[in-house]
């Protein structure tokens, strides 16, 4: 049977870390970060790997808000709301995204290159309204900025 | 890689390092903190970077020096002066004031200020104050802070270890590993006062001392930097601007406590700061400031990084370390404290970043020195993160005891477009609001406490009068209602009922006998929640009850916003007269809710109306009204 590309990024991944209970939520963190989302398959071989039950995967990959079990897009949107954002009103940021990229939030665009989420508090408190792109951090948000900050995403 | 291992490589490091911060050429440091760059660091970095190679200057990055509001920044420093500041820098700015800095001339367009304090003196010679440029303490922001957990940030390059051993660094280390005894330096810390500066506020000696009275065969320390208070972000800041001192801190506890390992839990949400965390270890590792016999002596001590997962919890001493260990961040009750029973069940410390970035300097300054700072029950020097309605928004880092007015008004700058302060919210969803009629409050642990607030990590929301104060009670509650983890029943069933009253009343469907319930539950919630999330959960909307009572009564009574902001209770309208019908929000409005043409006074459509409120801000002549 030959491995499918998923299945060699899994291995590459897997082969990383010591297998000790101690490494699961770091496997699960490269596999989400990788992999876009932690697959049933995914699941059960971490657990495997790092010799947890798969139980005790399941409950730690839906415990904490990094972990998702259904596919995120390409490039994931990180919109802060914490206390400064919220009072500039960052919830506004995620209607604007809505309407923008044609969906909901957690839920991916079709073409797979984007999902949005809510998270608390990036630390950029000074720049609020703020959100992150795959680790990049856009502060002073207006709606006009969002719109030029998607499409140059668009447009990579 | 050379090995540090005798005082005298020490030495040759902190020469190095020294020719390094106070360099023979021009030198460009930019502030690269994960704020600087999202306001456009990166992009003056990568304009320098490209310069470079004429010789002309040598390029450096920096962490963040506070102003948070005023960046990018850039540290200039031409041969023989002080370092100047440069604010507001853009890219185009850069290359225009670049022909004058390879020059070895420091033009005052854009200067912020000179770094002229006794803080960041060359101690090897005195340098020339640049003219025309304010000083450091003449700017009101930095007037009265006094830096010993951002003694560094700002001013090193994060990534260069010498950088930090000419600013001292590691010396403390070797002075505590060769010839102090570890109960000496628990000593130090317990004279010093030193309270954890992470929220709780628990005295740090005594911690360490109970630690290293546990019984055990293998110890741990813990750096907490799983900063989720939202609003503060002084452990980010310490750890991309200063790592080292970290890393030292953890090592000096190490040795106090009889640890070989440590562990550092920080937040994904902070990639840079785990990166340059990461860096900074392997760097000490490599020069064995880390690892085997560090310097030489018995003592071997290393540290491991874990990312966090998102989740609020964790920030919890017992849930971190369930996390650490793999598993799903749920608390434990305390009746075995983690001291004695912590991590895989061994005697651990669990100290949060700033603290352990003060550690060295404590002890490098004696206990009986630290303590001379600060109030009596707290001593020192606090970082705030200072957000929101704020003119100077950013990190300052001030002796405990200013007032809370001093700090929104002296060091702060007041309120922006010279409205009204309304309330100060610290510490975090666990935290209470102060009104501004209780400003005069000197900051410390035990006084935050008493106005039924707490320190908290240390961010400090300020408020103006066009808040409404069920609205962030409300805020603070769904914060809690997602992050409860869900173990004890009080908590997930005490905020969740919270959160539907609260819900309630901003919907305009508040109800007489509400605010009795919310009371009645609340103390409940206070009272029998198993961890500190839960049993601080309701300061939030119980301080705002006490406060501000007659907001609640006009949310419930009158059906009425008085801030405008709860969108349920507030309506937008054209005044027609005042309307000149440019048509400019109704080519903002998202919902296609506002008709009218050339000429013709425009009006909302209140059934189409989502109350964004972006016609009301993009109007030039105040023609939409909020009621």
């Amino acid at each position: 049977m030959t491995k499918t590309g998923t299945d060699k990024k899994l291995d590459t991944i897997l082969k990383k870390y010591e297998p000790r209970p101690d490494s699961l939520i770091a496997v699960l963190q490269e596999v989400q970060e990788k992999l876009h989302y932690l697959s049933e398959d995914a699941l059960k071989r971490v657990a495997e790997r790092v010799k947890v039950p798969l139980v005790q995967a399941y409950s730690v990959a839906t415990f904490y808000n990094a972990f998702s079990l259904k596919p995120k897009g390409k490039y994931i949107i990180q919109v802060c709301l914490g206390t400064a954002c919220h009072l500039q009103n960052g919830n506004q940021l995620i209607e604007e995204l809505g309407s923008l990229l044609d969906t909901e939030m957690g839920v991916p665009t079709k073409d797979g290159l984007f999902s949005f989420e809510a998270v608390r508090c990036l630390g950029c408190c000074s720049l609020a309204p703020a959100m992150m792109i795959n680790g990049k951090t856009y502060g002073n948000l207006t709606a006009d900025k969002l719109k030029k900050i998607i499409k140059e995403y668009k447009a990579k | 890689m050379d090995k540090i291992i005798k005082k005298k490589d020490l030495d040759a490091f902190k020469e190095k390092g020294n020719r390094l911060l106070f360099a023979d050429s021009v030198k460009i440091a930019v502030q690269a903190g994960t704020c600087g760059i999202a306001s456009g660091a990166q992009e003056i970095f990568d304009f320098l970077s490209g310069q470079v190679s004429s010789g002309k200057f040598v390029l450096s990055r920096t962490g963040c020096i506070g102003l948070c509001k005023r960046e990018p920044m850039v540290n200039v420093s031409v041969p023989g002066s002080v370092t100047v500041v440069y604010a507001d820098m853009t890219k185009k700015l850069t290359e225009e004031l670049l022909k004058s800095w390879i020059k070895g001339e420091t033009p005052v367009k854009n200067s912020l200020m000179t770094l002229d304090d006794a803080l960041y003196a060359n101690p090897l010679k005195d340098l020339k104050l640049p003219s025309g440029h304010a000083k450091y303490r003449d700017i009101p922001f930095y007037k009265k802070q006094e830096k010993i957990a951002l003694r560094n940030s700002g001013f090193i390059n994060p990534h260069n270890l010498s950088e930090y051993i000419a600013r001292g660094g590691f010396y403390t280390l070797f002075d505590v590993l060769n010839g102090q005894d570890s109960d000496k330096i628990i000593d130090e810390i317990e004279t010093s006062g030193l309270r954890g500066r992470g929220g709780g506020g628990f005295p740090t000696g005594r911690k360490w001392r109970s630690c290293r009275n546990a019984k055990g065969d293998k110890k741990y320390v813990i750096c907490n930097a799983d900063e989720g208070d939202p609003g503060a972000y002084m452990d980010r800041t310490v750890l991309e601007g200063d790592p080292f001192s970290v890393i030292e801190g953890l090592a000096i506890g190490g040795y106090a406590i009889g640890a070989n390992e440590g562990y550092v839990y920080v937040r994904a949400e902070y990639p840079l700061a785990v990166e340059t965390l990461k860096q900074a270890i392997e760097t000490a590792r490599n020069h064995g400031l880390l690892g085997k016999n560090i310097f030489g002596t018995d003592f071997s001590f290393d540290i491991r990084i874990n990312r966090g997962g998102g989740a609020f919890v964790c920030g919890e001493s017992t849930a971190l370390m369930a996390s650490i260990e793999g598993n799903v961040g749920e608390p434990r009750t305390k009746h075995i404290h983690t001291v004695e029973s912590g991590l895989w069940e061994k005697p651990t410390t669990l100290n949060n970043v700033e603290t352990w970035a003060n550690v060295p300097a404590v002890v490098n300054m004696g206990g009986s020195e630290f303590r001379k700072i600060g109030t009596k029950g707290s001593a020192g020097t606090k970082v705030f993160s200072v957000v929101g309605d704020i003119v100077n928004s950013g990190l300052v880092e001030v002796p405990m005891g200013m007032t809370l007015k001093e700090l929104v008004f002296g060091v702060g700058g007041g309120i922006p477009g010279n409205r009204k302060l309304k309330a100060v919210q610290s510490g975090g969803p666990s935290g209470g609001c102060i009104p501004a009629d209780k400003a005069d409050i000197p900051i410390d642990f035990d006084e935050l406490v008493k106005v039924g607030s707490m320190m908290g990590s240390g961010g400090l929301i300020i408020m103006d009068e066009d808040t409404c104060m069920v609205d962030v009670a409300r805020y603070f509650l769904s914060f809690l209602v997602d992050e409860s983890c869900g173990k004890c029943t009080p908590c997930r069933e005490g905020t969740y009922q919270l959160k539907q009253i609260l819900d309630r009343i901003t919907r305009g469907e508040g109800k007489p006998g509400d605010l009795e319930l919310i009371e009645e539950i609340a103390q409940v919630t206070k009272d029998c929640s198993l961890c500190a999330l839960g049993k601080s959960a309701p300061n939030p909307i119980l301080s705002t009850l006490t406060y501000f009572r007659d907001e609640y009564k006009a949310h419930i009574e009158k059906k009425k916003c008085p801030a405008g902001v709860c969108k349920a209770l507030i309506t937008y309208t054209i005044i027609p007269e005042a309307c000149t019908a440019c048509g400019k929000c109704l080519k903002s409005c998202p919902a296609s809710a506002i008709e009218g043409g050339k000429k013709v006074a425009h009006r909302i459509i209140p059934e189409k109306c989502t109350k964004c409120g972006i016609c009301f801000d993009v109007c030039a002549f105040d023609a939409v009204k909020k009621v």
